[in-house]
Formats: C-alpha cells, structure tokens, sequence
C-alpha cells in the first residue's frame, strides 16, 4: 500500500479497538515470568555451553601477545575465540568499531576473546586466566580539549546539514535589543536497560540461528551476514521478547558475533550475555555535548535571532549527536543559523540513544528559552507562545501537519496551576524546602519508514500478524493487536501477533519513536489485502463488505469470517510505503512538561515533587501502554537532570562507573505520581492510522523542565548536567 | 555439591558448582527463568526471589548455602492463567514495560506489604513507636532496590497501592 495521499475515513475510524486503553495482550507472560528472553531459551536449545566476554584492558593500541594457555587448560573450557582465531571477519554497516577487536584496539572493554565453557563458572573462572600484553598509545578522550580539531560531520539523512543558515543571524543578533548567549554541557549518557545483550547461537551446518535481543531485526540479519561472510539468507534472528533497548539494542553487537563465533568453534550452540560491568565501555553510548545558543529578540518576545551549535566527539568513521536540530524547526525567527562539529575521540563508540540529538538539544535550548524569558520579563509559556510557528521555520511555504503545540502549552499551564508560579526564583518555602516550579516545550519529529507484515486467517476466524516488528517494551503487540483485529472486526482474543523473527517481513523496527504507527500501518496495508481475498472468496465487492463482530455483510447477507478459510488459510502479505507528504509537511510531535521540585535548603537535595506532560502526537493508538511510553521518557528525562553521566577517565579512556552502582539511573524513590494528558488529534497526513510516535516526545524537554525547576527554587542557574548539588550547594539562599 | 531446595514448594535436590549463584541454579539448572539476571552484582534487583518468606537478591548468595530452604520464585506466584493478586494489578496498571525487571518488582512488592504488615521501619518512617503507614513515599522507598529503566515506577506504585488497599 502506498500512502501518498492524506488519509480519509477508513476501518481504523472505527476505534472500537483501536484507540481504547486495553491491556496489554503480553502483560500476562510478563507478570509471571514466562515471557522468554534471548538467554532463557531452554525450549529451543537443551544444552548450550557458556560464553564469557574478555574486553580490552586499553582504550588505543595493539596486543602484542595473548597468552591463552592456562585458559584454555582450565576445567571445562571448550573453546576460546579471538580475531587471531576467528577467520576473516568483516564489519556491520551499522559498526563504528569492529565487534572483535585484536590485534588493534579501538576502545576501552572492546571484546578481544569469548571463552567457552560447560558451565557458566568454568567459562567466567577461565576467562580470568587469559593473559594480554599491551602496547598502549595515546589517544583523544577529553571533547573539550578536542573542540579546536573538530571538524564538520558527513552530512546524510540522518544527521541532517553540518551547517543551516538562513536569513543573517550575525547582524539580526547584533541589532537584537535583548540577547542571551550561554554554552550548555551535557554529559556521555548510557541506556542501562535491564536486560544485558544476550545471545544463544545455534549452527545447523551452515546455517546460524541466533536467539538474540535486538531492536532491529532486518538491520541485525544483514549486519551478522555482513560480518560472518555469509548470505543473509543463511542467518536466522530471533527476538521475540526484549528486555529494554533505548537504542542500545538497534545494532548487531558483540554478544551476537561472539556467540555465533563461539558455537563454530565449540561445534555446539553457545550463550553469551555481556557482563554488566562491560556493557558501558563495549556498547554505544549516547554521546557527550558542548551546545552554545544564542538568543536575540525584540523587547516583546519576538526572536529575530537564533542560533545553536553543538560539538560531540566519535571514534573516527562515527556521527555527531544532532543537538541543534530541533533549533531548525520549534520556534519562529527570520534570522536562524545551525551547525555541528566533531571531534574525533578514543572513547568507546557513541551512537543512537532514545531521542537522539533531541534529547540533549532540548535540555539545553529549553534552558536557554528560561533565561531569555527572565530576562525579557515575560512567563515562559508565554514566551513560547509568541514564538510559535505553524510552518517550517527554514522554508515558510512548507506547513506543518499538525502543530497544537500552543494547546498543549496553555492546557498543561491549566492544570499545572501555572498561575501560582512566582517569576522570582527562590521565593517559595516550605519549612526545610526551596520549591521551584518550572516548564519547557517537547519536540520531537515524525518519521515514515516501509514497514511490512504478513496475516493468516484460519477457518475458526482467527487472524494471525506475522511481522519482525519488534516490542521492546513499548506495547508492539498489543497494537499490532488492535490494528488487526479493528480492520478484520474480530475481537482482540481471535488475534495472534507473533514478532521479532526474520523469517517474517521487515517491518519498520523499534527506533527513533517510528515503530508504533509504521509497523501498525503495515499490518493495516496486510489487513486491507486479506480483507479482498476474504470478500473475493466469499463472492462479496470487498468495497461494500463490512467487517465486524467476527462476521462479513453486505447489505442482508452475513457470514462468519473464517468460512472464507473453509478450504485453508488464507494468507495476505503487504507493506506500507510512503510518498512524500514528509516532504510537503513537517511531522513532528509537541509537547509542553511541567514539573515542582523541591531543594532542601541546608544539604541541597533536590526532590521531584510533581511532573505533568501534555502530548500531541497524532492519533494515540492504545492511551493506557502510550501513556507508559511518556512516563517512562520522564523518568528518564529526571535521571538525564539530575543525576546520570558516564565519567570520562581522560588519561585511560574509558568510562569509570560502568556498572548500575557507579552509573546512577532513576529509582523508585527517585520518581513522583506523574500525569500525562494527550491531546485529542489525528493527523491524516501520518499514515492510514493516523498516529505518530510518543515513546521519545516525553523525554524531549524534560531535562530542562528540572533545571528551570531548580533554577526557580534556588535562584542558582546551572547548565551543566547533571545537576548534582556539588554545583550549587555554595551558592543556595542563605539558611535563616 | 549436593543441595536440596524447596523452590515453590516442590523438593529439589541438585548436583551444584560451589560458585553457582542461587540466582543461576535458579536459571540454568532448574529452568526457572522467571527469575531475571540484571547486573549480576546486587545493584538492580531483577533477581528479587523469597526465601523463607523474605526478599534476596538471589545473584548474591550461592546456591549451597541454602541447604534446605524454601525459595519462592515469580513462577510460585501465578500463571499467565491463574494470576497472582499483585501480578494482576500490575497488568490493570501497566506497572512494567519491557518486563525484564518486572518478577523481581513484583517479588520486592509482594515482601515489602508483608515487611510494613510486621511494622518494620524503614528509612522514610517518621515514628518508630507505631506501625509504618501504607503509604506511595512508603513504598518508593522500599522498592527502590528494584530498577525499572524503562520507567514505570509511578504504575508500580499505583498497582502496588491498590493490592494494600485491599489488604488494609
């Protein structure tokens, strides 16, 4: 199915199902424990060995000997792979640094040898006994001391343009009665999912089966053909379940190369997960930032300059972290430039994490739209406000789809009780508290992607979506579900959704808040294909043919759906395909966060007391798993303020507190009650379902709504995260 | 070494390495992987199970040292059939998102009523003379031994909230 046209009614319109705050279909297999994750395949392979990861004890440099003696003669070793060992190897097109380093080493934990045992203590009591001897060189791990040999990134989709000017910021800056012009860090994030890269790897002759747990199916089939040599078809990717992502799982990484390499060399199917305490330094990484943003407007609000910059550093052959592109697109402004730079850094290999370049862009342009609304006396909603765009800044004959983002501001205003704000910072007490009230806008962009699935219907009526979409948390299978059994008029229990498999058709995947109306919208364009064969088969115009409550009518003949399968399943397969109506209109999503904290005004701890988002972002597809989508962007969003940073050793290079003692996430205690209000919108201009993504819009801004937050309660501007109270404590209001 | 475990009330008696954690008894021998590997050190949780009756992190103890207790897993609590009062709620709630940590919170869930029941304190109880409250800043700190990076900890709560609320 093309969309290329914007979307009229169709059965989604329906909502009996979609759009209905169900529970989610695999919450049951969740809850007890029997939901299968990449290592806990016992029903597929009864007797796998072990994988331990060796990663490099050096950031840059060689080996110059491996002593695998002792290793190899410990109880139980049955195999050790190294690149000395493992034959030629290629690299993933999605790899920055290769996934089996030796002799040369490109970061600090990249892995250099699995060992492979009977047992999981015999591999991990083996892998201890390897022996390297290195030659270390020098390198770059300090970003900001490699700010002057930054250069301008390669420009692709992805990144966007290295630079953007339009109109002429230099002179509308300079002309500009009020101006801000601040520099914001952001610090080298990790995703932390719970669950570590895990793999179980089966050869059966020349052909490999990996259980794993990837984001990715179709980019992680290639890649692992790409690296092993072999033809795609030769490589089966299995992930039904994944136990959180961010990002960190949309590549092929080490765990799936080792294993496969493991289960050659042992000649029996090997499970590898990495360590936790590797996973900072042997993983991607979202990648540090230094943003300077200048602000220039008139004394009623209006921004006639605006301007955002941004250095990250990557290994060499890496990306930068697109911060300034939100900037291109949020607010009005005749006069705009951006530009990114890089640096090319030893540092382990950075790369995408949940929103990237918007989520640490927006934590500092939203800090900075603070301070320039202070310092033009104005609220900050209503700075916004006036600044707000319905076209693309850069190209005004470009609209967007659908932009309530003013809505957002004013109704998250509403029920925040923004009008009991004080625009003085570190007016409010309460008792031992400083209480700060805050905001900042969300944005975050829509992205169309092919997406395909394949639907059987049995004679029973049951309708069964095969797709290699995946669910990483995010409730795939519940709306897949929904868009299903809404197009087929069946009820959610006659509906099957198996996923995560490369055996079924590629699907858009889980990234950059893109899988939830892509992947339905392919299994929409399968459903529309299989509801023609059913009205073919059935003798009925599939144009008049309606479908619902398991039956098919037309006019006063009704009959039940699986009588079109009397003779055998019938089986539909299709993709959703775009034209460019991204083009024609901007897509994107808004937002407006709202959060209370409170900072004890003697040790400076800072608690959050309240949070609220409100979201626009097209047609929600299930509110109940959507609305988790946003709380857990929030939660993340906090972790971003106030406490998460992967400390940079810039002697050795490498990442210190790689571990989730030493990288401090989010917990329990950490996190209040937290509301989220959607806006009731479609947006034709999407997709047949009318939605756009929501899983990163809720981290989008949050960061800053914390550091405005903390500003407003202690009248201390800081801007540079994590805001830790070691950066303000000297400077809070005096104890009376 | 031999040891026997009582694991959901069904006697085993296993052949173990001396260094294999509960955890992974748990895991790769008796097939229980209900119970999630997180960290492998004691720092996220997702290996909360009972022993008699009170919550461990099963990565941080061996398996020999439990010669005869009764451990309680996520799988003891419910089935995708028959659930578990708490497991229930937290799929009315959507207390989990990607689930891997999910049996451990429910395990820490389900131990922490149990805990303010016999009025153990905790670090956010303001009277040590009385019984603690059932209350949300009650429960975010007892739970906070369990990570959720996916963020559902203001569901966790509610789910956890509504089962005490029933139980009071």
């Amino acid at each position: 199915m093309k969309f290329d046209t914007p979307a009229t009614t169709n059965p989604i319109d329906r909502l009996k199902v979609v759009g209905q705050p169900l529970d989610r279909i695999d919450g049951p297999l969740k809850t007890t424990g029997t939901a299968p994750y990449a290592y806990e395949r016992h029903d597929v392979v009864a007797d796998p060995a072990y994988g331990h990861v060796v990663g490099a004890a050096i950031a840059k440099g060689r080996i110059q000997r491996m002593d695998l003696a002792a290793a190899r003669h410990a109880p139980g070793v049955l195999a050790i792979v190294t690149a000395a060992n493992a034959g030629t190897l290629d690299k993933g097109s999605f790899n920055t640094a290769r996934l089996l380093g030796g002799p040369d080493i490109e970061h600090y934990h990249q892995a250099v040898a699995l060992v492979v045992a009977e047992s999981f203590e015999q591999a991990r009591a083996a892998a201890e006994l390897v022996r390297i001897d290195y030659a270390p060189e020098p390198g770059s791990f300090n970003l900001r001391a490699a700010a002057g040999s930054a250069t301008l990134p390669h420009e692709n989709d992805i990144t966007g343009p290295a630079e953007t000017h339009v109109g002429d910021f230099t002179e509308a800056f300079a002309r500009a009665p009020v101006t801000l012009d601040e520099t914001y860090t952001t610090p080298d994030h990790s995703h932390a999912m719970m669950e570590p890269h895990a793999t179980l790897a089966q050869w059966d002759g020349d052909r490999l089966t990996v259980w794993t747990s990837n984001q990715m199916i179709a980019w992680a089939n290639a890649d692992l053909a790409k690296t092993l040599g072999l033809p795609k078809e030769k490589v089966r990717v299995v992930s039904p379940f994944i136990g959180g992502g961010f990002g960190g799982k949309l590549f092929l990484r080490a765990d799936v190369l080792l294993a496969a390499l493991g289960a050659r060399a042992a000649g029996r199917p090997v499970k590898v997960a990495l360590q936790r305490p590797l996973i900072a330094n042997n993983t991607t990484h979202r990648p540090a930032t230094i943003q300077r943003i200048r602000l220039g407007a008139e004394r009623d609000g209006t921004i006639t300059a605006i301007a955002h910059e941004s250095l990250s550093g990557d290994l060499k052959g890496g990306g930068p972290e697109t911060a300034v592109n939100q900037t291109r697109l949020l607010y009005a402004g005749r006069n705009r430039m951006t530009a990114m730079r890089l640096a090319v850094l030893d540092l382990p290999e950075g790369n995408a994490m949940r929103a990237p370049g918007e989520a640490p862009g927006m934590m500092a342009l939203e800090i900075a739209m603070d301070e320039m609304a202070e310092k033009l006396g104005l609220d900050p909603v209503e700075f916004r406000i006036r600044n707000d765009t319905q076209v693309d800044p850069e190209n005004p004959q470009r609209p967007f789809s659908s932009r309530p983002f003013i809505e957002c501001l004013r109704l998250g205003a509403e029920r925040f009780g923004w009008s009991a704000r004080s625009p003085r910072p570190g007016q409010r007490r309460e008792g031992q508290w400083l209480i700060g009230m805050a905001m900042a806008a969300a944005f975050r962009n829509n992205l169309l992607m092919k997406s395909g699935a394949r639907v059987r219907l049995d004679k029973a009526g049951r309708v069964t979506v095969e797709t290699d979409m995946t669910d990483i948390g995010t409730g795939s299978y519940t709306i897949i579900a929904q868009t299903a059994a809404e197009t087929m008029g069946v009820p959610m229990e006659q509906v099957v959704v198996r996923l995560g498999d490369s055996e079924f058709p590629v699907s858009a995947g889980s990234g950059g808040q893109f899988g939830a109306n892509n992947a339905t919208s392919g299994v929409y364009a399968a459903c529309v294909k299989l509801r023609e064969e059913v009205a073919r088969r059935l003798g009925f115009n599939s144009r008049e043919a309606e479908f619902s409550d398991g039956e098919v009518r037309v006019g006063n003949r009704t009959i039940a759906l699986g009588a079109a399968a009397a003779e055998g399943e019938i089986v539909a397969e299709d993709f959703i395909e775009y034209g460019d109506l991204d083009k024609t209109h901007q897509q994107s999503t808004f937002g407006a966060h709202f959060v209370e904290v409170a900072v004890d005004r003697a040790t400076g701890e800072a608690r959050i007391r309240r949070m609220l988002a409100v979201c626009a972002a097209g047609r929600i597809l299930n509110p109940k798993s959507a609305r988790s989508q946003v709380i857990g962007a929030m939660t993340m969003g906090a972790g971003a303020a106030l406490m998460e940073e992967l400390a940079v050793d810039t002697r050795r290079g490498f990442f210190v507190n790689h571990d989730l003692a030493g990288y401090e996430v989010p917990v329990h205690a950490d996190v209040p009650h937290q509301e989220v209000i959607f806006l009731d919108e479609t947006d034709p201009f999407s997709s047949p379902m009318k939605a756009k993504g929501v899983g990163e819009l809720g981290i989008c801004g949050v960061g800053a709504a914390v550091a405005n937050a903390i500003y407003s309660a202690t009248g201390v501007r800081i801007r540079d995260y994590p805001i830790t109270l070691d950066k303000y404590l000297d400077r809070l209001p005096d104890v009376a | 070494m031999k040891v026997r475990l009582v694991v959901n009330g069904t006697p085993h008696e296993l052949n173990l390495d001396t260094r294999t954690s509960l955890l992974d008894a748990l895991r790769e021998h008796l097939h229980l992987t209900g119970t999630k590997k997180g960290c492998d050190h004691g720092q996220c949780g997702a290996c909360t199970v009972l022993v008699d009756g009170v919550r461990i992190n099963s990565c941080l103890t061996l398996a020999v040292m439990h010669e005869g207790d009764r451990v309680t897993t996520i799988e003891g609590l419910g089935t995708p059939e028959r659930l578990h009062p708490m497991q229930a709620a937290f799929v009315r709630h959507d207390g989990y998102q990607c689930g891997y940590c999910t049996p451990g919170q429910i395990c820490s869930a389900i131990a922490v009523l149990d805990e303010i029941n016999e009025g153990i304190p905790s670090h956010v109880t303001e009277r040590l003379d009385g019984a603690p409250e059932l209350s949300a800043d009650e429960l975010r700190e007892r739970m906070t031994g369990n990570v959720c990076r996916c963020g559902a900890y203001s569901n966790i709560v509610d789910a956890i909230s509504e089962i005490a609320g029933s139980r009071a």
